[in-house]
């Protein structure tokens, strides 16, 4: 069933001017939901778990886990420092979303940060930021300072004895930062290598720690759960995957850009109404659903096909991080899968063999094709190899990379025949 | 390559405030790269040097960290940086033929750096404005969108006149009714 979205008032980023200015959001009820959390008996810090855990923010970087449940992980505090890490790096092709938090609701996030640091006892909160987005690094410098100034962050809060130092912090050009725990790597200054999985971050994280570690969006939603209820957030859009979405939408449409409605809108309505349909008159031939990593679909796979992600399983994709990249009748499969693939090769850290060297040979390859020097069995031979990458390195880097190799192969196998020498024979 | 550099009095007191955010002085290495990349416009090896002995860490470990992100400039490169997007919604929209037309424009291939010292260009990987491609961004700094070659022409204009390209606010166009 398609959930009504004409009708959905924007929350995360309400049509309120100025509302990056914190008298601005004060006066529209900011912070609010904070005060409350920290000043009322009816919200132990157990309390806000649940209430989040129910309303099953499923996690917007990509992964989709329930935030609540995250937190929960958490052990019981034992008087050392605990932290939580904003994950701001933002770096999958196709994803632009937290970006317009930063800049016109930075602090519904920063206060979303704030209850969940109530919610598992942490002491201080970081907001790692990709280095690129240094223009939004000022803005969010700028939020925090006043948020300080107006003391909703820092001791004894609404001169309760809970206290939570906030800090902003940036990288300097690496996607492989946006995996939780190469996040904690560069966040304690050094090269972004993942960590192997366990001791998972909740048991040892920043510098040894309890560490939880959230999507900038996915906090952002917080205050608005706290305030309205798990109820209200579960209304909306469907109900496996509720709440609202920044979709970002790019590529070959009318209007692309960043737009925020309920889980589960009809991926046709948000191509041809929101997005103001393909540019030029032309016809869509593809779709990428929530960033290069998810699987590409066709046209025909779209048809009634939602954006949440049961319905985007059930069509052979994933919902990612809802940033759409749409593609024309014109697009060339071939010359865009390999720069999907030149992207992972570039950004694999080069920890684990089959993805540094799967990558690698993974971009040749489809460059030996697009080059017109490849041959049909060069098909199967990147198929192999993306069985040989995904599950077998330490983080999700390989799988990202293999993805979308073996379902653009599938999905448009012609075109890439197409491309390759007609003969099979072995060239010696 | 000289190789005396050292900090301002208001580096390093910008680098005692980069420590204090943190329970360690390690934390500190990306934070302060970027303080001396601001100062000398890269991070060489001597001035990575210089970063290790500031913070007291091994210069390994600097170099380490310099060389694993691809924004600190590991060699010195034109005044301005132009590092336009070619992933893949850039790919989609032109990226490319924008990369081509600077090329063409400046005389020099994505990886080198003008004569005069002023531009370098650079083919780089997805900076998280898909929905504004073709889109670049200038020395580590202000992104520019939804680039055409006219635009493009304006902007090395006033780069050589030495006026960077104003920040674009680009809004939701949900609202776009409330202009």
């Amino acid at each position: 069933m398609a959930v009504d979205w004409k009708s959905y008032k924007p929350v995360l980023i309400p049509d309120i001017p100025n509302l990056e200015n914190i008298d601005v959001y004060v006066k529209n009820g900011g912070y609010g939901a904070l005060k409350e959390v920290v000043t009322q008996d009816k919200w132990g810090h157990s309390d806000v778990v649940n209430e989040v855990k129910a309303a099953n923010i499923r996690g917007r970087g990509g992964a989709g886990f329930n935030a609540g449940l995250k937190w929960s992980f958490m052990p019981k505090p034992d008087g050392g420092p605990r932290y939580l890490a904003c994950n701001g790096d933002e770096s999958e092709p196709g994803t632009f979303k937290d970006r317009k938090i930063f800049e016109y609701n930075p602090h519904l996030f920063i206060e979303g940060a704030l209850i969940a640091a109530y919610a598992m006892q942490v002491t201080t909160i970081y907001v790692y930021i990709r280095g690129e987005y240094i223009s939004w690094v000022r803005m969010m410098e700028k939020a925090l300072a006043d948020a300080y100034d107006k003391g909703f962050i820092g001791k004894n809060l609404f001169g309760t004895d809970f206290s939570v130092e906030f800090e902003i912090t940036y990288g300097a050009g690496a996607y492989i930062c946006g995996e939780e725990t190469s996040m904690l790597e560069s966040l304690e200054g050094k090269r972004g290598y993942p960590r192997v999985k366990p001791p998972f971050p909740a048991q040892k994280g920043l510098w040894g720690r309890p560490t939880t570690i959230n999507n900038i969006e996915t906090l952002a939603n917080v205050p608005l759960v706290i305030k309205n209820g798990a109820g209200w957030f579960k209304g909306i859009g469907t109900e496996s995957h509720p709440g609202p979405v920044l979709y970002g939408i790019s590529g070959h449409v009318n209007r692309p850009g960043v737009y925020e409605l309920p889980t589960g809108v009809p991926v046709m309505d948000l191509i041809n109404e929101v997005a103001g349909g393909i540019r030029n008159g032309k016809k869509l031939k593809a779709l990428i659903p929530g960033g290069s990593s998810t699987p590409v679909l066709r046209a025909d796979q779209l048809v009634d096909t939602c954006m949440d992600a049961d319905s985007l399983r059930e069509a052979g994709s994933m919902m990612g991080t809802a940033g759409m990249i749409v593609m024309d009748e014109d697009t060339d499969m071939v010359e865009t899968l390999w720069r999907i693939s030149h992207f992972y090769h570039h950004e694999s850290c080069g920890q684990c063999t089959p993805c540094r060297e799967g990558t690698g040979w993974a971009e040749k390859i489809l460059l030996k094709i697009r080059n017109g020097e490849g041959e049909i069995r060069d098909l199967d031979l990147l198929l192999d190899l993306t069985t040989q990458m995904e599950g077998r390195t330490i983080c999700a880097l390989a799988d990202a990379a293999a993805w979308p190799i073996r379902h653009t192969i599938n999905r448009f196998r012609d075109e890439f025949e197409a491309k390759c020498k007609k003969s099979t024979h072995a060239v010696a | 390559m000289k190789d005396n550099y050292s900090f301002t009095k208001e580096d390093l007191e910008e680098i005692e405030k980069i420590k204090a955010k943190f329970p360690e002085v390690m934390p500190a290495t990306l934070p302060v790269l970027w303080v001396a990349q601001r100062r000398f416009g890269h991070v060489e090896p001597p001035v990575q040097q210089l970063v290790a002995d500031t913070l007291d860490l091994p210069a390994a470990h600097v170099h380490g960290v310099a060389s694993f992100y691809t924004q600190y400039y590991k060699e010195e490169k034109g005044k301005y940086v132009l590092d336009v997007c070619t992933t893949t919604s850039c790919q989609l929209c032109g990226g490319y033929k924008m990369l081509h037309y600077l090329e063409d424009k400046l005389g020099i291939k994505a990886g080198e750096t003008t004569e005069d010292g002023m531009f370098s260009i650079q083919s780089v990987e997805c900076l998280g404005a898909c929905g504004y491609a073709p889109m670049m961004q200038v020395t580590n700094d202000v992104y520019v969108n939804n680039l055409t070659e006219e635009k493009l022409d304006t902007v090395i204009e006033d780069l050589k006149d030495g006026s960077m390209p104003d920040f674009e606010s680009v809004g939701m166009p949900q609202f776009e009714k409330r202009k």
